[in-house]
C-alpha cells in the first residue's frame, strides 16, 4: 500500500525551531491539508514531505510510485513555451520526447489553453494561464502523489473553482492522494479527507478534522456550513489569532 | 541546428529592420561633410576623400598585412578573456566566498586605466605583441568576468526547486535550467568585452608597437595625413558596426525571445 508516514519529524533552521513532533499518515486516494497562519511552517513541512528540503530529526517515509510539485507560484521556466514547459516533467522521467510533447498537448488543452497558447513564453501569459500550466505539468505525469503549495492562492474565484473541480474528479476515480497545504479554511474543506491545524512557533499539529462526504458529493452549503462550523473552534480561533482585541 | 535554422529565416526581416539606422549613418555623413565644407580639407576631409582614401588602403597588401595583424592581437586578446573569463566567473559565481574575494579585484581591474596598462605591460613586456595582447586581456577580462558572476550568482531558486521537485537529471538541469539563465548574461558581456577588445587593441598599438592599425594611425598623425587617419577610424567601426549588427545581434535576438 502506497502511503506517506511522518513520524515524530522535528526541524530547525540554525537555533530557530520550525517544526516540532509532526505525527500523520496520509494513505493512498486520501487528501490531507495542513492550514495554518503564515509563516507558522507549513511549507518547510511540505518540502521535507517532498524531500526538497533534508529531514534532520524524525522521518518522512514515502511510499507513493511517483509525486509533482505545485508551486504557489507557477515557477515556468521562462526560456520554454507552453509544451515545453508542461513536458518538462515527462521528459525528466525519462518520456520520449515526441510522447511527451503529445501527451502535454493534450493536457493543455483539458486545462482550458488554446492551441494559439501553445508556443507562447510564460511572459506573455496571464497569471491565471501561467498556473494553468503549472498544474497542466504537475498532472500530466500521472502521480500518485500530489503536493500542493497554496497554489489557488492568487487566482480569481472562477479559475480556483475549475481547477479545484478537475482535482475532485480525479479524487472521487481514486486516481491520486494529496498533500495540501493551504491557508483558506474553505479551500481545505472543499478538498480534504482529514484537516490537521499547525500552530506557529514551533510549528506544532493541534487539531484534527475529519470530513467523511465524498469530494464530488460536497455542494457549496456544506462548504460553508462546515466552514461556519470550524471557525467557531477555539482551536482555529487561537491558532488564527481571530479573536477581537 | 534548429536554431541556427530560425537565425537565418528571420535574417531578412532583421535586415528590412535597419533602414532607420542606415538614415541616421547617412545623416551623420552629412554632418561630416558639413563639419568639411566649414573647417576645410585639412582639419576634416570630406567623406568623399575619406572613402576614396580607405578603397586605395584596401587595395594595399600593406594595409591588409596591418589589418591583420591587429585582428590577430584582438582575436588573441579576446579569445583568452573569453574562455579565462568565463570559467573562472562562473567557476566564482558557484561559491559565495569567492564571488565575495572576486569583487574588489574585479573593481581593481576595471578602475585602472587601460592606458596605465599600456606603460605598465610595455616595461613588462617591451614593444610587440605582448603588451598588445596583454592590454587587451586586462581590459576585456573584467567585464567577462562580471558577466559570468553574475549570471551564476542570480540563479533562481525557485526554479532550482522546482527542477527537484521533478527530479531532473543532471544534464536537462543544466541545459534546461541553468545555461539559459547564465547564457543570457554572458553573451551580452561577450558583446560588450569584444567592442573593448577591439577599442584597446588600436590603442595599445598606436604607443607600444611599430605595426597594426594604430601604429598606422600614429603615422598617419605624424604626416598630417587626416584622410588616413580617418580612413583607419572607418575601418575599426564599420568592422565593429559589421560585427555587432550582423553577426552578434540577430544571434542576441533568438536567444532573448523570452525575455520581457
Amino acid at each position: 500500500m502506497e502511503k506517506l508516514e511522518v513520524k515524530s519529524l522535528n526541524h530547525h533552521f540554525g537555533f530557530t525551531e520550525i517544526l516540532r513532533d509532526i505525527n500523520f499518515t496520509l494513505n493512498k486516494g486520501q487528501v490531507l491539508s495542513v492550514v495554518g497562519p503564515s509563516g507558522g511552517g507549513k511549507t518547510t513541512l511540505l518540502h521535507l514531505c517532498a524531500g526538497l528540503l533534508d529531514v534532520e530529526e524524525g522521518s518522512a517515509t514515502n511510499t507513493f510510485a511517483s509525486s509533482s510539485f505545485a508551486f504557489q507560484d507557477a515557477r515556468l521556466l521562462p526560456w520554454k513555451n507552453v509544451i515545453d514547459n508542461i513536458a518538462l516533467g515527462l521528459l525528466a522521467a525519462g518520456e520520449k520526447k515526441s510522447v511527451a510533447i503529445e501527451k502535454s498537448k493534450k493536457i493543455a488543452l483539458e486545462f482550458g489553453l488554446e492551441e494559439s497558447d501553445f508556443e507562447k513564453f510564460p511572459k506573455d501569459l496571464s497569471g491565471g494561464m501561467r498556473q494553468r500550466v503549472s498544474f497542466a505539468r504537475a498532472l500530466v505525469v500521472k502521480p500518485s502523489l500530489l503536493f500542493l503549495d497554496e497554489p489557488f492562492s492568487a487566482l480569481d474565484i472562477g479559475l480556483k473553482k475549475e481547477l479545484q473541480s478537475i482535482l475532485i474528479d480525479m479524487i472521487s476515480k481514486k486516481e491520486i492522494s494529496i498533500l495540501f497545504i493551504t491557508h483558506d479554511l474553505m479551500e481545505a474543506i472543499r478538498l480534504s479527507d482529514e484537516i490537521l491545524l499547525l500552530k506557529a512557533d514551533p510549528g506544532h499539529i493541534v487539531k484534527k478534522f475529519s470530513y467523511d462526504l465524498a469530494q464530488n458529493k460536497r455542494d457549496d452549503e456544506y462548504v460553508y456550513a462546515q466552514s461556519a462550523k470550524i471557525l467557531q473552534d477555539r482551536e482555529i480561533i487561537t491558532t488564527f489569532e481571530l479573536e477581537l482585541k | 541546428m534548429k536554431f541556427t535554422l530560425k537565425i537565418l529565416k528571420d535574417f531578412p526581416a532583421y535586415l528590412w529592420s535597419g533602414w532607420g539606422a542606415i538614415a541616421s549613418i547617412l545623416l551623420f555623413i552629412a554632418l561630416w561633410d558639413m563639419g568639411n565644407q566649414i573647417y576645410g580639407n585639412l582639419v576634416l576631409p570630406s567623406p568623399l576623400e575619406t572613402f576614396t582614401t580607405l578603397v586605395a588602403m584596401l587595395a594595399d597588401e600593406n594595409v591588409i598585412a596591418e589589418i591583420k595583424t591587429t585582428l590577430y592581437r584582438a582575436s588573441v586578446g579576446f579569445g583568452i578573456s573569453l574562455v579565462v573569463g568565463t570559467s573562472f566567473g562562473l567557476l566564482a559565481g558557484f561559491f559565495a566566498t569567492a564571488s565575495m574575494m572576486s569583487r574588489p579585484i574585479v573593481t581593481i581591474l576595471v578602475g585602472m586605466p587601460p592606458i596605465a596598462w599600456i606603460v605598465l605591460a610595455m616595461i613588462w613586456f617591451g614593444m610587440g605583441d605582448e603588451t598588445v595582447i596583454f592590454t587587451v586581456i586586462v581590459a576585456s577580462f573584467p567585464i567577462i568576468f562580471v558577466g559570468a558572476l553574475q549570471g551564476t550568482r542570480t540563479l533562481d531558486g525557485d526554479l532550482k526547486e522546482m527542477s527537484d521537485s521533478f527530479k531532473l537529471p543532471w544534464h536537462m538541469k543544466f541545459f534546461d535550467v541553468y545555461f539559459p539563465h547564465i547564457f543570457s548574461y554572458v553573451f551580452p558581456a561577450w558583446v560588450s568585452g569584444l567592442g573593448m577588445a577591439w577599442k584597446i587593441v588600436v590603442m595599445a598599438e598606436l604607443l607600444a608597437t611599430s605595426d597594426g592599425i594604430g601604429a598606422s594611425l600614429a603615422v598617419a598623425r605624424s604626416q598630417l595625413d587626416t584622410p588616413t587617419a580617418l580612413a583607419l577610424v572607418v575601418i575599426m567601426i564599420g568592422s565593429l558596426m559589421f560585427v555587432e549588427y550582423i553577426i552578434l545581434e540577430p544571434i542576441k535576438r533568438e536567444v532573448e525571445l523570452w525575455r520581457s
